[in-house]
């Protein structure tokens, strides 16, 4: 359920660190403004509960498989939105940090799938409205259910999309949502089931913890509508000027797009691939964009296997341009010099050779490492 | 500040469930006393702690420290002068480094940097744990969190001192250290224990509350050598006062 | 099953690491944080059948581990050991993409073998750089430089509170679990029965605690402001180390040395 770095592209990763940061700017400030001091050792010691929780695992019944707690919501129940999302985000970036869990880049995916969705989204819209001011424990149970599930599933969808638009993984857009969504939705009722019991347990022994996070008005001032047009803004630039950096082709998000998309013929497929790139024309939703390949010779050799064609392309040998769109536009490629061309093909010869030096790379930065490492004097632990 | 009385006047408390804390409780302690809080578990120990720093406050009834009756507007001023230690040093210890925790109240009280290294370095000494103050709070062992939560109550300088069990959980040489250097701080001791042989190394004077009441309030040795009291009280004498099983059949 | 106790081993052991002395520990937290940073993204950088551009990397993790001194062994252990579901994913790539990007003599290569090892590589490179990072500074002191660098105090302050009571509540969760597993004999996991009232307890437990902790910090002073006393200082070596790495890694991003050094060899032009 976690992102990680590998499958992450840095325009996908920038844009969605802009927006979590954008997110930890303003709960920060939602939290300073609240001014409860109690708060502060609360959000603290609930994070290390969250955390120690999700390493006990507890059998799920009928399924033979053992899961472990989400606890997303039971954050946002227990502290209201914007400091349950400071947590969140907490325990991520310790899991980051010491277990590799995703990775650094992909933290900011992360944060946002698993604690913008519970906090911002199902807490107010789903879980206040079910539940209400008097919470009692079947409107707990349904609140709870309908909204972890929901989160889950917005959370379990935003790795999809942003695993896709990254276009590292070969996994394609269809096959990905069949699987992920159908297993956090199961995932979802466990979690939810879980953190109606939970809360149900607080209800009784500490009302006043849920009463206190009750008051908490989850945006204040501040219109909902405000904050998604700020944040979209701030993912669209980022995205912008990332994907700019990124290429010199300005079309670099689209090509991004256009991977997910492909609308390559179906002729000479086989097996998983074909039926897969099947579905995937079938149930495209973005308008098709067309490239000209440009011919190989106007790349420098450098450039090569950076952006290597699409499968069509390198299949067909007649030398006719392989799509067949709906409105396309020869985007203009502009072959820059040296490094930063699109659409080379992959040539050969330069494989070789990068296979040749990247392993003699390798043992020379192996070497160097152990070379620097018998020079140095042992050190002595501070302690 | 005074005289460091501590002075409590017909203290009344009642938790929000309905269990009555303290039932009229009555006391007063001049500067300098070492006073031993004794009594079986429930007895209001720990509630009538909490109400001289003003955490609780009595629905009826009075506590004065020194000059002042304790009021929301004073809070700040007493909690200088009070200095509690309580019973679990992980709840005190909450600052990442022992350093850290240490210079928590100074640096809340506004001193100055350069004041606050100076303050603190001379606590974590006084309490041996000088060379601890780069560590983390989870990597002490009991007895040295238990040092370093003095350490962090010391460094404000308070009059009253404070402590809610502190010897339990410690092991005899832990024990004995603390003990030690307890005996050598001048301030007002108010400390509440199981201990009572500690309390009878340590405190000249002993109050036994017993349902929220105080049931004894006198010279520690004559009220420990006072077996029914003791026993009414859900109390035992202190070891040292028993018989000795090998010389006595 | 329930790795409670390894876990926070794990934690506590890069604490104890991050206490050892080497010219890369006493680099300024906020120099190591950013350096990391830039490697991360230039390493992710790469489209997805980068192979050999992305072998010049290594020379960060290998020289920072051999200059700090951390134990390389452990490294690779947690890095092989890491984000399964990652590796899950990247494991469709060979099915998918079957198209053959070049041949090796006689075998063909598929672009999705490729991809696939492409992202090994990426996962060893920026697992191996966060491990760095933390092993050679220390959770507190990066939260402090992450507030110099501008992050929010609430966040920080939360960070800090978080991993002091990590430790607590890990410990209490793993007697829990001691408890029930002595009386539970032959069961696996725990049913759903026992787990949630022993959750239940904890978070109750957790509950008064945070009061107990907020009665402490009351008890002396506490006025809802945050006061941490640190000195970070940034000399001219840390700016060098900064600076240096950042023109590397840009370097190795733009040019791709292995298949020049390569062609080199074979005697072919590039």
């Amino acid at each position: 359920m976690h992102m990680a770095d590998a499958l992450l592209s840095p325009v996908v990763g920038g844009s969605m660190w802009a927006v979590t940061a954008g997110l930890i700017g303003y709960s920060a400030k939602k939290v300073k403004e609240e001014a409860d001091d109690r708060k502060v050792p609360l959000m603290g010691v609930l994070g290390a509960f969250i955390f120690a929780a999700q390493m006990i695992n507890f059998s799920i019944p009928a399924t033979g498989s053992s899961g472990h707690l989400g606890g997303g919501m039971i954050l946002a129940i227990l502290l209201g939105p914007s400091a349950a999302f400071l947590v969140m985000a907490s325990v991520l970036t310790v899991q980051a940090l010491f277990f590799a869990d995703g990775g650094l880049l992909a933290l900011g995916c992360n944060i946002f799938n698993l604690g913008f969705f519970p906090c911002f989204v199902v807490l107010p819209l789903i879980y206040r409205k079910i539940v209400g001011a008097d919470p009692a424990p079947r409107k707990i149970m349904t609140g709870s259910l309908l909204s972890a599930v929901v989160a889950l599933q917005l959370g379990a969808f935003g790795v999809v999309l942003e695993t896709v638009l990254s276009g590292i993984s070969e996994l394609p857009f269809r096959t990905f949502v069949l699987l992920m969504q159908p297993i956090h939705l199961a995932i979802g009722i466990v979690e939810g089931v879980v953190t109606a019991a939970v809360v149900t347990i607080v209800w009784k022994a500490r009302p006043e913890i849920l009463r206190a996070a009750q008051r908490v008005v989850p945006l204040g001032n501040v219109s909902m509508k405000k904050v998604m047009v700020g944040l979209l803004f701030a993912a669209l630039v980022a995205g912008g000027a990332l994907s700019w950096f990124a290429s010199a082709n300005p079309d670099g998000l689209e090509w991004a797009m256009f991977k997910t998309l492909g609308t390559e013929e179906l002729k000479g497929r086989t097996g998983v691939h074909a039926s897969l790139a099947g579905i995937q024309e079938h149930t495209a939703f973005l308008p098709d964009y067309g490239f000209n390949p440009p011919s190989p010779a106007t790349n420098g050799g450098e450039a090569s296997a950076r952006f290597p064609l699409r499968r069509s392309e390198r299949r067909d040998s007649t030398g006719v341009s392989p799509w067949s769109f709906k409105k396309s536009e020869p985007a203009t490629v502009e072959p820059a010099a040296g490094a930063k061309t699109s659409w080379p093909a992959v040539d050969a010869g330069t494989s070789v050779s990068g296979l040749v030096g990247g392993t003699l790379t390798l043992v020379l930065a192996i070497l160097i490492g152990w070379g620097i490492k018998r020079s140095r004097k042992p050190w002595a632990c501070a302690r | 500040m005074s005289h460091h009385i501590v002075e409590a006047r017909d203290l009344h408390f009642t938790y929000p469930d309905g269990t009555v804390g303290l039932d009229g409780v009555s006391f007063r302690i001049s500067h300098g006393e070492s006073v031993a809080l004794v009594g079986e578990n429930g007895a209001g120990k720990s509630t009538l702690l909490l109400h001289l720093n003003g955490y609780l406050t009595a629905y009826q009834g009075t506590v004065r420290i020194g000059d002042y009756a304790l009021t929301p507007r004073n809070l700040n001023a007493v909690r200088r002068s009070v200095g509690m230690v309580f019973q679990n040093p992980d709840d005190q210890l909450f600052m990442p480094t022992v350093f850290d925790d240490v210079a928590f109240g100074p640096l809340n009280l506004g001193l100055a940097r350069d004041e606050v290294e100076r303050v603190v370095s001379r606590a974590l000494a006084t309490v041996g744990v000088a060379h601890l103050a780069k560590r983390p709070p989870y990597k002490l062992s009991q007895g040295e969190k238990r040092s370093v939560s003095i350490a962090t109550v010391l460094v404000m300088s308070p009059d009253i001192l404070v402590m809610d069990e502190p010897t339990s959980s410690l092991d005899p040489r832990s024990r004995r250290r603390l003990i030690e250097l307890l005996k050598t701080f001048r301030h007002t001791k108010i400390i509440a224990t199981h201990d009572l042989d500690m309390a009878l190394d340590l405190c000249e004077r002993t109050i036994i509350l017993h349902e929220g009441r105080v049931a004894a309030d006198g010279p520690t040795r004559k009220l420990f050598q006072d077996e029914a009291l003791l026993q009414r009280c859900s109390l035992e004498k202190p070891l040292r006062m028993l018989q000795c099983p090998v010389c006595a059949p | 099953m329930n790795n409670i106790g390894t876990n926070a081993f794990d934690i506590g052991y890069l604490d104890t690491l991050a206490g050892a002395d080497s010219p890369v520990h006493r680099l300024d937290p906020r120099a190591k944080l950013l350096t990391t940073a830039a490697f991360i993204v230039s390493v992710v950088s790469f489209d997805k059948y980068a192979l050999s551009g992305l072998t010049p990397f290594f020379i960060y993790p290998a020289v920072l581990l051999a200059l700090s001194g951390l134990p390389v062994r452990y490294v690779l252990r947690k890095a092989a050991m890491v984000s399964l579901f990652a590796v899950l994913i990247a494991m469709f790539n060979p099915l998918l993409d079957r198209d053959i990007l070049f041949h090796l003599g006689p075998i063909g290569i598929t672009g999705g073998w490729v991809s696939f090892v492409s992202i090994l590589i990426r996962l060893l490179l920026t697992v191996t750089a966060a491990f760095i990072l933390i092993a050679s500074t220390g959770f507190n002191a990066l939260c402090e430089s992450l507030r110099e660098l501008g992050v929010p105090r609430p966040f920080v302050v939360q960070l800090l509170f978080f991993y002091r009571y990590l430790f607590v509540l890990t410990d209490e969760a793993e007697r829990l679990v001691r408890a029930w597993s002595l009386r539970a004999f032959n069961a696996g996991a725990m049913r759903g029965k026992v787990f949630i009232p022993l959750i239940g307890h904890l978070l109750l437990r957790t509950l008064d605690r945070a009061e107990r902790i907020y009665r402490a910090m009351l008890s002396r002073g506490f006025d809802g402001h945050f006061r941490i006393m640190r000195t970070l200082r940034i000399r001219s070596g840390e700016i060098v180390f900064l600076a240096g790495w950042i023109l590397l890694f840009v370097f190795l991003r733009c040019v791709n040395v292995p298949v020049k050094l390569g062609a080199l060899l074979r005697g072919v032009s590039p």
